[in-house]
């Protein structure tokens, strides 16, 4: 068990993190994500605020769709990335991360202006149970009567699961197919044994518990950034290649004229994939070499265990970040060879 | 509970040795293997290469984290496990046999004898796990 966030959190279950990684690929893994924030948005101006604070564009979402988005800085770097759910016109519920949900409340509470808005820290009355990979549907829909083939990528709806109360969203951080179930907390044992003995749990083909290692592995093989190591306050979306969740024709949001500068100057460096190609595994905070110059820094590095290669993010300045690009990583003083390639690194055949 | 076997000797960092006349052949404990989880790359010196006692000579890599290995024992390297370089999960199912990693002619064989007994590490990673 290791602390994250002030939560208790396994590395691992029994099975192992390569175990749990290729079950969560071929069959199905189930993640304890209770310790992620929530926090209501309520009001009229529900959308508008929500508009403003994040980056992505929430007018566009229709009731029981989600958003991946991100809380920006007036210098357009990350507060945190989160996911915004519509429940209705005048009620939002945002996703956040565990370790920042303190820093994300204070922030959002400072930016109320004279906005007819009532906010309100929820993270305690949910828990949240994710369930990924290609068998999650077959497996949760033993448990719901909600028809769950009918809910579309990034949309959610609310029902029963295992006959309780539940928020049902189709997303998740692994790049597998899924659901993410919120729940009341006193009912997340109960639900997690429940899944557990549905999907076979303890059959070769059957579903695993997972631990935070297998959700780091599986969310970098997606190429899917982790606040914290590859985006935090020091870096903007742009340079983060999320200038896909910057929405700089939606109207102001904070960040947007910074953002809107950087855009037309271009950005000076950039996040990138890249495999190691001869042995060794690249790790978080390795220097990036090329031309025996430090040239940038590994925000997440790890083994692969469904592509079997050694993979990571990096930051790269601008004209070093197209594919191909070949760098050096410095392990512990080995200059181990790698290359810059496009992400995801793995992408699910639908 | 971790095997561990009554005719080797033991670091407190978790490697065991065996002792083949002026040689010692030098892995990590199944505690330590269980410990680091599943093992994905396995760093070895050269033959050849000389440490002094409680030097590092390598590392182990599980998903999740790097880790050290250190000598025991002072002397140069005869040998090396070259299988783990394909097969680095030995350490985890074999860590006593073929997850071995390094073979020594020990600089000073007396130097075992100040290494714990099976007993003694015991002991030690009960009180670890505590």
């Amino acid at each position: 068990m290791v602390d994250f966030g002030g939560w208790d959190m396994p590395v691992q279950y029994p099975a192992g993190t390569i175990e749990e990684h290729l079950r969560t690929r071929n069959h199905a893994g189930l993640f304890d994500v209770s310790h992620m924030g929530e926090i209501d948005v309520r009001g009229t101006d529900a959308i508008s605020f929500a508009n403003r604070v994040t980056s992505n564009d929430v007018t566009k979402l229709i009731d029981g769709q989600a958003q991946y988005s991100a809380l920006t800085t007036p210098q357009g770097t990350v507060v945190d990335d989160l996911l915004v759910y519509r429940i209705s016109a005048d009620h939002l519920l945002l996703v956040v991360n565990a370790s920042t949900t303190d820093k994300d409340w204070d922030w959002i509470s400072s930016q109320k202006a004279s906005e007819s808005v009532e906010l309100k820290n929820v993270s305690a009355d949910y828990c949240q149970l994710a369930i990924q990979g290609p068998d999650a549907l077959k497996i949760l829909q033993q448990l719901t009567d909600v028809q769950l083939a009918e809910i579309k990528y990034y949309h959610f709806t609310q029902g029963t699961v295992n006959n309780t109360p539940a928020i049902i969203s189709r997303t998740g951080y692994t790049g597998e197919d899924g659901f993410e179930v919120y729940a009341a907390p006193n009912e997340a044992e109960q639900l997690w044994n429940k899944i557990l003995e549905t999907g076979k749990f303890g059959q070769a083909d059957g579903i695993v518990p997972c631990g935070l290692a297998a959700r780091n592995t599986l969310r970098l093989e997606a190429g899917m950034a982790l606040y914290g190591n590859d985006i935090d306050d020091t870096t903007t979306l742009l340079e983060a290649n999320l200038g896909w969740i910057c929405k700089l024709d939606k109207g102001d949001f904070i960040g947007r004229e910074s953002l809107v500068k950087q855009k037309e100057a271009g950005v000076s460096r950039r996040l990138v994939g890249f495999e190691v190609t001869e042995r060794g595994i690249a790790r978080d905070h390795q220097n990036v070499v090329v031309n025996d110059k430090v040239v940038g820094q590994v925000t997440s590095g790890s083994p692969a265990p469904f592509l079997k290669k050694n993979i990571g993010f990096a930051y790269v300045p601008i004209e070093l970040a197209a594919a191909g690009q070949q760098i050096k990583i410095d392990v512990r003083g080995r200059l181990v060879d790698a290359q810059v390639v496009k992400t995801p690194f793995y992408k699910r055949s639908r | 509970m971790a095997n561990v076997p009554e005719d080797l000797h033991y670091s407190k960092d978790h490697e065991w040795v065996r002792v083949d006349g002026d040689q010692a052949i030098i892995g990590i404990t199944d505690y330590a293997q269980n410990s680091l989880g599943d093992v994905v790359y396995v760093e070895l010196p050269k033959p050849a290469e000389s440490f002094a006692v409680n030097e590092s000579f390598g590392s182990v890599e599980s998903v999740k984290a790097v880790s050290e290995v250190f000598t025991p024992v002072a002397g140069e390297v005869v040998k090396i496990n070259e299988s783990l370089a394909d097969e680095p999960e030995k350490v985890n199912s074999d860590p006593y046999g073929d997850g071995w990693m390094i073979r020594v002619r020990m600089s000073n064989p007396g130097e075992v004898d100040s290494m714990l007994t099976a007993a003694e590490y015991e002991d030690f990673t009960k009180a670890e796990t505590e």
